[in-house]
């Protein structure tokens, strides 16, 4: 086939045409493509650049380290120690059931949580750590650390947990931490993100819970590299978290280790406040129980021992148990009498023992009554007919008025929990909160510090720290916060004449060192520490006419729950208060018996700093004294106090 | 006798056909190919396996291909165009029947040394076929109906083959590369608009056929250019590849983070990292600088070839080497436009960069065919 060279030229143009109209096809498109990557690299590059920085960095909270908390000489109190744990990371481990058969044969695994782990290891990528194991010992750590070569992708790991050393001894006073729950983020407007780090610890009561805000400290973080499926590969940068404030608190350990020893096993509470500040050394409810449990989450059947006791451990009586304050009550109304002219310090109540108030018999407790009555006899032998007679003159207003002024119906600024205000009925307190009139008999039964009349133990040596000094003292738990020493509570003096002090606190003298004052037994045999108090035993129930026409029951045959709380509340030394002290049993029968003595060891305690010398008590106690001395000292002895020499 | 037969004579022979090879175009492709080389030694993360070597081995192989094809006679090669297409036939259904499975297609058959991908001599053995049976084909029958009828049978049959497999990456280059070729033949722009008018119909089918009996694309297919239409709908999942590859583009910026800086193909965001995807690590790497330049070499390799072309003035050589031509500068458009999120994910790789041996042989066997146009053209001098 011969062609025409002619129309091969004109073909061959014809190509040279479209190849050439193509080739600028590809040319506009190639500069189209230019145009684009001008547009995500150029224009667009600052969005893609974040964008790539969001895919690559990733950011790893580092939870700080909660405050620590000490006593006021620097024993800790609640410390931060490493807890071990074991990890597993799938991928490495290869055959993971394996080497779990393998790390149980070494340590002891919690079935439950291997199960969980289990569900875990399915959800979650191979490279992340599961963890295995929590809160082990040292000793099993370094087992798994050992045969670490035959346990390919297992990593005892260590992280910080709350420690109570001194277990039960300041469970009410700084509570505890746990873990956060569901329920505590949903209780919060904004939670940080720290508390997201599974396990995180916060205050959960006590005041671990009420400053938290400066015990938690700040989160640390750390930026890390991750590839596409998340895994870290090198950290770029981190900034350290700010660990939380330690706290100095006013509390004397050793103290309050004694107090809570000698409470022993009765439901009751004991307050130690330093009459010059305002401190308090040590503030004790018992029974207590052991904060530790609470750290990790504590098991069903202790929290159940713990509710079901009839003690009610987790409640702390201190600030939040109110309590009729009985007799304690007395110098108030005393002090309210006085001030408003109502009666002199001589001047004399006959008692016959009983009072007709608006046509009621109200009763002395000594049946056979006082006969002539000053004000110092009212007090050493705590008459109940010479308080009800001033009482009705001066008015209830008046007397509750005297009760704020002395710390009662007071909320005091405490960092612990559910801090109660108690009540000083008023005649508007109770047509407001009853829709009733105030009744004559209700003043009576207020002025025995019975009836409506509530206080917390807390309140009451706030009271007692108050008749001491004539000053406003304001209690102080917190010591120094960060190092920064806190207001002192030595408080501003009363409005309240030094003279009807002067008469109250002769009273409280008489109450413990005149041979016929309530609470002689439990008196202070060195002069110069001379103690005044005050009993009371306040009624839990009404007692019928039929029965007093019986004969009152003693408090030893009721069953527990329906006898009398016994308290004292004191000051010493008498000449130059140091401490006051109240001390409450619950249903501990009389004042004198049940409370006085404790309280009486308690002060002698503080004031001696450590264990008095047998001298300081009364010659024909000494022997006794001395076989509890001892008793206690290997009760407190017995408790594990292995950390206790750590001082900080 | 055709017109290429009176200058015979005038071409070189012997081993001075070494001395008139297309220097600037061979250099041209060892550049890309060491662009290549850069970026999987980068991807790799500084290391010379798995990817440099192996591709460096097969760049010689393709070397020496290319210098065989181009001693090679370009008359010789018109002959064998049936015989090519034919054999490339046979392999698409071999790879139908015996073929690996790999990435939910079947596309490879082993040969023991390497997988081979017989699209990929398809694309080639189709161009040279039409590139000869238009140099057959007296001119003034380029554009009667029956003519132009039978050209288009060449070309769809392989398409559906390959379209089975199912790759449509290649079949929509097949087609386009074989349309290119008609058009450079001189096939009337009436058929043209003709056939684009049909596609637009078809596409419009498709997507019409979509949740019915007749469904004409596979469900991924369909989410491919869905993800591609709108990619942020669905970030992690299908839409992954496109909005990482334009993240790591982006990210590069005017000049790049610098070699193996790139932290997006470092630390595995992006997918097929040292194949399909490897120009978003160049992107992210060298930035528009880098990117705007493998661009301009292309382009510059495109260019030669259409030179080459015009210079070529017989039939078979102008019409292949265009063709050829077109068939490159498809793969990296598709490419560059698949990365840069202009057209959907059809897995066309970077042609000479992307890892990958048959692609690269291929090619550089097609550019022995370009250089043997090259060397055994008519002169000038020689007249």
């Amino acid at each position: 086939m011969k062609r025409n060279p002619k129309d091969l030229d004109a073909a061959h143009g014809k190509m040279t045409r479209r190849a050439l109209f193509l080739g600028g096809l590809q040319l506009a498109f190639a500069g189209g493509l230019a145009a684009r990557m001008r547009y995500l690299q150029v224009d667009q590059a600052d969005e893609f650049r974040l964008l790539a920085e969001e895919n690559r960095i990733n950011i790893r909270l580092l939870p700080p380290a909660r405050g620590q908390i000490f006593d006021r000489n620097g024993l800790i109190i609640a410390q931060n120690s490493p807890s071990y744990r074991i990890t597993v990371v799938p991928e490495d481990a290869g055959d993971v059931e394996a080497v779990i058969a393998k790390l149980s044969s070494l340590v002891p695994l919690d079935p439950e949580d291997l199960e969980r782990a289990r569900t875990e290891m399915r959800r979650s990528p191979p490279f992340l750590p599961i963890t295995l194991a929590d809160q082990i010992g040292w000793e099993d750590i370094s087992k798994v650390a050992v045969n670490a070569p035959a346990l390919p992708g297992v990593t005892p790991e260590v992280g910080l947990t709350r420690v109570y050393p001194q277990l039960g001894d300041f469970a009410h006073v700084i509570g505890y931490v746990g873990p956060v729950s569901d329920y505590d983020l949903s209780k919060m407007e904004d939670p940080e993100p720290v508390l997201m780090i599974p396990r995180f610890q916060i205050g959960k009561v006590g005041f671990e819970a009420k400053r938290e805000d400066v015990l938690r400290g700040k989160a640390g973080a750390k930026r890390v590299e991750v590839n596409a499926t998340g895994r870290v590969m090198r950290e770029l940068d981190r900034r350290e978290g700010i660990s939380g404030a330690d706290m100095q608190l006013t509390i004397d350990a050793e103290l309050q280790n004694y107090v809570q020893a000698r409470l022993g096993r009765e439901s009751a509470a004991a307050v130690v406040i330093d009459c010059e500040d305002g401190d308090i050394r040590a503030i004790c409810s018992s029974p207590s129980f052991d904060p530790n449990l609470f750290v990790r989450g504590i098991s069903v059947a202790d929290y159940r021992m713990l509710t079901e006791d009839n003690y009610r451990p987790l409640s702390n009586k201190t600030v939040q148990g109110t309590y009729p304050p009985g007799s304690t009550f007395k110098m108030i109304t005393a002090l309210a009498a006085l001030e408003n002219g109502v009666v002199g310090p001589e001047e004399t109540v006959w008692c016959p023992g009983h009072l007709k108030v608006a046509g009621r018999r109200f009763h002395c407790w000594k049946r056979a009554g006082h006969g002539h009555v000053d004000l110092n006899t009212s007090l050493k032998r705590s008459c109940d007919v010479y308080y009800y007679d001033v009482a009705i003159k001066t008015g209830i207003n008046k007397i509750s008025e005297m009760a704020n002024l002395f710390g009662l119906g007071i909320k005091h600024d405490l960092p612990m929990s559910a801090v109660a205000q108690g009540i000083t009925p008023t005649k508007e307190w109770k047509s407001s909160s009853y829709g009733k009139d105030w009744l004559i008999g209700d003043t009576a039964n207020a002025s025995i510090g019975q009836g409506y009349m509530l206080a917390s133990p807390l309140q009451l040596a706030v009271m007692s720290a108050r008749i001491a000094t004539g000053r406003s003292v304001t209690p102080r738990l917190l010591k120094s916060l960060d190092g920064v020493e806190q207001p002192s509570g030595a408080g501003e003096p009363l409005p309240v004449s030094e003279n009807s002090l002067r008469m109250v606190r002769r009273g409280m003298y008489s109450v413990s060192n005149d041979r016929r004052g309530t609470a002689y037994r439990s008196r202070i045999a060195p002069k110069e520490m001379e103690m005044a108090g005050k009993t009371g035993t306040s009624q839990v129930r009404n007692i019928t006419a039929a029965e007093r026409a019986a004969g009152v029951i003693r408090n030893e045959d009721l069953p527990w729950e329906r006898r009398d709380h016994a308290l004292f509340v004191c000051f010493a030394p008498y000449d130059k208060p140091k401490y006051a002290v109240a001390v409450v049993v619950e249903h501990g029968g009389g004042g004198s018996k049940a409370a006085a003595p404790v309280a009486r060891d308690v002060m002698l305690q503080a004031l001696y700093n450590g264990t008095p010398p047998l001298e300081a008590y009364p010659k024909a106690d000494r022997s006794r004294i001395k076989a509890q001395q001892e008793r206690l000292e290997r009760e407190r002895v017995k408790r594990p106090l292995g950390s206790r020499s750590s001082r900080a | 006798m055709s017109y290429l037969e009176y200058h015979a004579k005038s071409t070189p022979t012997g081993l001075r056909k070494v001395l008139h090879l297309n220097w600037g175009l061979t250099l041209l492709l060892a550049t890309v190919s060491s662009v290549g080389f850069l970026m999987l030694y980068s991807v790799a993360g500084g290391s010379f396996s798995p990817w440099v070597e192996p591709q460096v081995k097969r760049f010689a192989l393709g070397l020496g291909v290319m210098f065989v094809v181009a001693m090679i006679p370009i008359w010789f090669w018109r002959n064998i165009s049936v015989v090519a297409y034919l054999g490339s036939l046979a392999l698409l259904v071999a790879v139908e029947l015996f073929g690996t499975v790999g990435m939910g297609a079947q596309r490879w058959i082993d040969i023991g040394f390497m997988r081979l991908q017989p699209s990929e001599v398809t694309k080639i053995a189709l161009v040279m076929l039409l590139a000869a049976y238009y140099d057959w084909l007296p001119a003034e029958k380029t554009s009667r109906p029956l003519w132009v009828l039978l050209p288009v049978a060449l070309i769809l049959i392989p398409t559906a083959l390959v379209l089975k497999q199912p790759d449509l990456g290649t079949s929509i280059l097949l087609m386009a590369a074989g349309g290119g070729v008609m058009f450079l033949a001189g096939v009337h722009w009436a058929y043209f608009v003709a056939v684009i008018a049909a596609g637009v119909g078809l596409v419009s089918a498709v997507f019409q056929s979509r949740g019915t009996d007749w469904q004409l694309l596979k469900d991924y297919q369909f989410r491919r250019i869905d993800t591609f239409l709108d990619p942020s709908q669905d970030p992690l999942g299908a839409g992954y590849h496109i909005t990482q590859s334009k993240i790591a583009l982006g990210s590069g910026g005017w000049s790049g983070r610098g070699f193996m800086q790139g932290t997006q193909s470092r630390l595995n965001f992006l997918p097929e990292k040292h194949t399909d995807f490897i120009f978003t690590t160049l992107a992210e790497e060298f930035g528009f600088i880098g990117g705007v330049t493998l661009l301009s070499i292309y382009m510059l390799i495109i260019v030669f070839c259409i030179a080459s072309a015009i210079a070529a003035k017989d039939r078979f050589s102008s019409l292949v080497i265009m063709g050829i031509a077109i068939t490159f500068f498809l793969f990296f458009a598709v490419n560059m436009s698949m990365v840069m999120g202009l057209a959907p994910v059809v897995g066309v790789p970077l042609p000479m960069v992307s890892y990958g041996g048959s692609a690269m042989l291929v090619l550089l066997g097609a550019f022995g065919i370009v250089q043997s146009a090259h060397i055994h053209r008519p002169r000038q001098a020689s007249r």
